[in-house]
């Protein structure tokens, strides 16, 4: 875990770079988890004193969305498309396969901090199923085998 | 100079075109060859993609699917000269699939240089705001009225009288919002426009404010389209530069300003009050209706709240008029629909029709059968939230009247094929899983029902109390579709409904009667 107080310069500029936006929120929230890689808790005091909202409320909008984390990821994020489309191009093989290989489930990261693994509900890569992004790439009519040589390529970068 | 095109489309990105085009560039340079790689949209037919089209003295000729490793070669034997190859397609335009369409939205996508406003305005762009900009505000929404546009987002309202009450709600400030949040499974239409033509939605939006009033734009966006928000802004930041957003538009007096939003991976946000909710900054959880988002939308004040679709087939409406969209389609589905072909299909991609031809004429014809060449057994059409359709109603109209009367919708147009190795009581405990995932949680039907809904259906596969329990997931079907704010609980029984009646087979129940 890193310190927050690192971090907090870097949220408290984020918040105010933000100030006489409409709707605020969310694009604050997507600042820091684009710069921090997630949203910390201890962020959330200064969220709320900047627009204030209690801290109920931010944490609350925080855990509403999927998009949003509280705790860094691993190297690499890997999102799985779990929607019908994929499903109809056995997408379930790939889930198990990657879940497998990877040794976690959905919304875990590997021991060795290289992968989270994050399930998604499509892509709009639906023509070429099933579709997964790493670190925001798409891919599509991923097989296990292709998978392999994704992750490979990822590791080998590092 | 030869002109070439590689897509910047995501899908034809999942399928390696940034490669081909790095590859074509480097081998090119190697060669001392003069050419200029455009990054266009996609032509929709997405088993050709990657495709690398060439501008020739004969025309545009198009080689796919193009790999990296293909590049060498396809230099060597006259790409640049449109010469014969493996891989040689000939005219885009002349293949049955692109050649039978009605591109009335997607006219320009594919052909043109997304994010390029000269290309745009030699393609017939800004032609309907050209015109919006010569008419008072009543004639625009008469003309979007008279086109018969219904909301392309799901629920097909008609367009032009949801502008009329933005229009008639007296306020200080209006808005303009563009549901850009396409959650469902099997539709990538409105990423497609975003990304292979965001000026005609751009477009759109300005037009939809000069009619209303509205001085404001909002284009919420899922954040699983990171390359549509690369190509709207650049799009955007192009219209600013040249007085086409912004004060003054085109020295007409007129004023709008236009921003995208991230949304954060919740299906629910496509809602359009929930998506309101979230562009306030709050938990996306559906407001009560009404008040309308018309009279009461955006922060309290009257608001558009339209699809990417929608908007995006305004600017052909008031360049042409709406007599000219209403000619295309059939009863009271007027104009066209980009249909999408996914999952277990063939020749998967987007085709832009008038409303009328067939489900079946679509999935054989053009879409060419099952990619495991298996047969077709189930296909949902609408989203997660549309019925599976079986083989005795192929032959069912893609007309919104027609669907509803067989208990199905059209919704999106996003159609997903799936094979006779589909399970559909595990499809149907899926919609209830996914009820559980994406509710808002405002409503107990859904937020609890859709929970029990999934246990239920695990009782009925695991033969337990079988008969009973069917009984029970009908009623808790019919408790959900009555005692839900939205659609999201309002509507998960379809799949779950129409899978059961038409697959129980499948449920370990006995089959039905054909
Ligand atoms: C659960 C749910 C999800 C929805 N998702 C979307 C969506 O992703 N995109 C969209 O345009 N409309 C979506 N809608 C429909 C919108 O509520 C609304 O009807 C639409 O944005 C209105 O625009 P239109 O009249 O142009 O279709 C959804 C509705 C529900 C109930
Ligand atoms: S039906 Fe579900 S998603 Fe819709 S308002 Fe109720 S709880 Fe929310
Ligand atoms: S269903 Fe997986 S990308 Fe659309």
């Amino acid at each position: 875990m890193q310190d927050y107080q690192s971090q907090k310069s870097i949220v408290l500029d984020i918040l105010d770079a933000h100030q006489s936006m409409p709707g605020n929120l969310l694009p604050i929230l997507h600042g820091i988890q684009d710069t921090l890689g997630c949203i910390p808790s201890a962020a959330v005091e200064d969220i709320a004193k900047a627009l204030n909202l209690s801290k109920a409320e931010v944490h609350g909008v925080i855990s509403f969305y999927h998009y949003f984390r509280t705790t860094p990821p691993g190297k690499h994020t890997i999102r799985i498309c779990r929607a019908e489309s994929c499903q109809a191009m056995n997408s379930k093989a790939l889930e198990n396969h990657a879940k497998q290989t990877l040794g976690i489930d959905f919304h875990e990261t590997t021991a060795d901090e290289h992968f989270s693994l994050e399930p998604v509900y499509c892509l709009g890569n639906c023509a070429c199923s099933p579709s997964m992004t790493i670190d925001g790439d798409v891919y599509g009519r991923v097989t296990p085998e292709k998978f392999d040589q994704l992750i490979a390529v990822c590791k080998g970068a590092n | 100079m030869t002109r070439l095109f590689v897509s910047r489309d995501s899908t034809a990105l999942s399928l390696g075109a940034e490669q081909v085009a790095k590859t074509l560039q480097e081998q090119a340079s190697s060669k001392g060859l003069d050419i200029q790689i455009v990054r266009n949209g996609s032509r929709g037919l997405f088993w050709l993609e990657p495709l690398v089209e060439v501008e020739t003295t004969q025309g545009r000729v198009a080689y796919g699917p193009v790999q990296a490793e293909d590049v060498a070669g396809l230099l060597d034997s006259g790409l640049l000269e449109g010469k014969e190859h493996p891989l040689y397609l000939g005219n885009i335009e002349e293949l049955p699939y692109f050649k039978n369409q009605n591109r009335l939205t997607f006219a320009r996508v594919g052909l043109t240089d997304p994010v390029s406003l000269d290309d745009y305005l030699a393609h017939d762009g800004y032609r309907g705001l050209k015109n919006a900009l010569a008419m008072p505000a009543a004639d625009i929404v008469k003309h979007v009225t008279d086109s018969g546009l219904r909301g392309r987002g799901g629920a097909a309202f008609p367009t032009g009288i949801k502008w009329n009450t933005v229009l008639n709600a007296p306020a200080e400030q209006k808005y303009i919002v563009c549901n850009a949040d396409e959650g469902d499974s099997g539709t990538f239409s409105d990423r497609m426009i975003m990304e292979g033509d965001p000026f005609v939605l751009i477009e759109g939006m300005t037009i939809a404010g000069l009619a209303v009033g509205a001085t404001q734009g909002y284009i919420y966006l899922r954040v699983e389209y990171p390359h549509a928000k690369v190509a709207l802004n650049q799009a955007i930041a192009a219209a600013y530069q040249n007085g086409y957003l912004g004060e003054n538009i085109q020295g007409s007096g007129k004023t709008f300003h236009l921003e995208v939003r991230s949304g954060a991976g919740a299906y629910i946000c496509g809602e359009e009050t929930s998506l309101l909710e979230s562009l306030e900054g709050k938990r996306g959880l559906v407001r009560y209706k009404p008040p309308l988002p018309a009279i009461v939308g955006l922060f309290g004040k009257p608001t558009i709240v339209n699809n990417v679709i929608s908007l995006a087939s305004v600017p052909v409406i008031l360049d042409k008029g709406g007599e000219f969209y209403k000619d295309y389609g059939m009863g009271r589905s007027r104009g066209t629909l980009p249909l999408q072909l996914a999952g277990n299909i063939k020749h998967p991609g987007l085709f832009e029709a008038a409303f009328g031809m067939t489900l079946r004429e679509l999935l054989y014809d053009y879409g060419g059968g099952s990619a495991s060449g298996r047969p077709i057994r189930a296909v949902q059409v609408g989203g997660p939230l549309g019925a599976y359709l079986h083989e005795g109603q192929f032959d069912t109209p893609l007309d919104y009247e027609a669907f509803a009367a067989i208990s199905a919708v059209l919704g999106h147009g996003g159609i997903v094929v799936h094979d006779d190795t589909v399970d559909m009581a595990d499809m149907a405990r899926y919609a209830m899983e996914f009820c559980v995932e994406e509710s808002c949680g405002k409503c107990t039907p859904c937020r609890i029902g859709s929970t029990r809904g999934v246990e239920v259906i695990d009782r009925i596969v695991g033969n337990i109390d079988k008969d009973k329990n069917t009984a029970l997931l009908r009623d808790l079907c019919d408790t959900m579709m009555c005692g839900s704010l939205c659609a999201m609980g309002g509507m998960t029984p379809y799949p779950v409904l129409s899978a059961l009646n038409h697959f129980p087979e499948d449920f370990g129940l006995p089959a039905a009667k054909a």
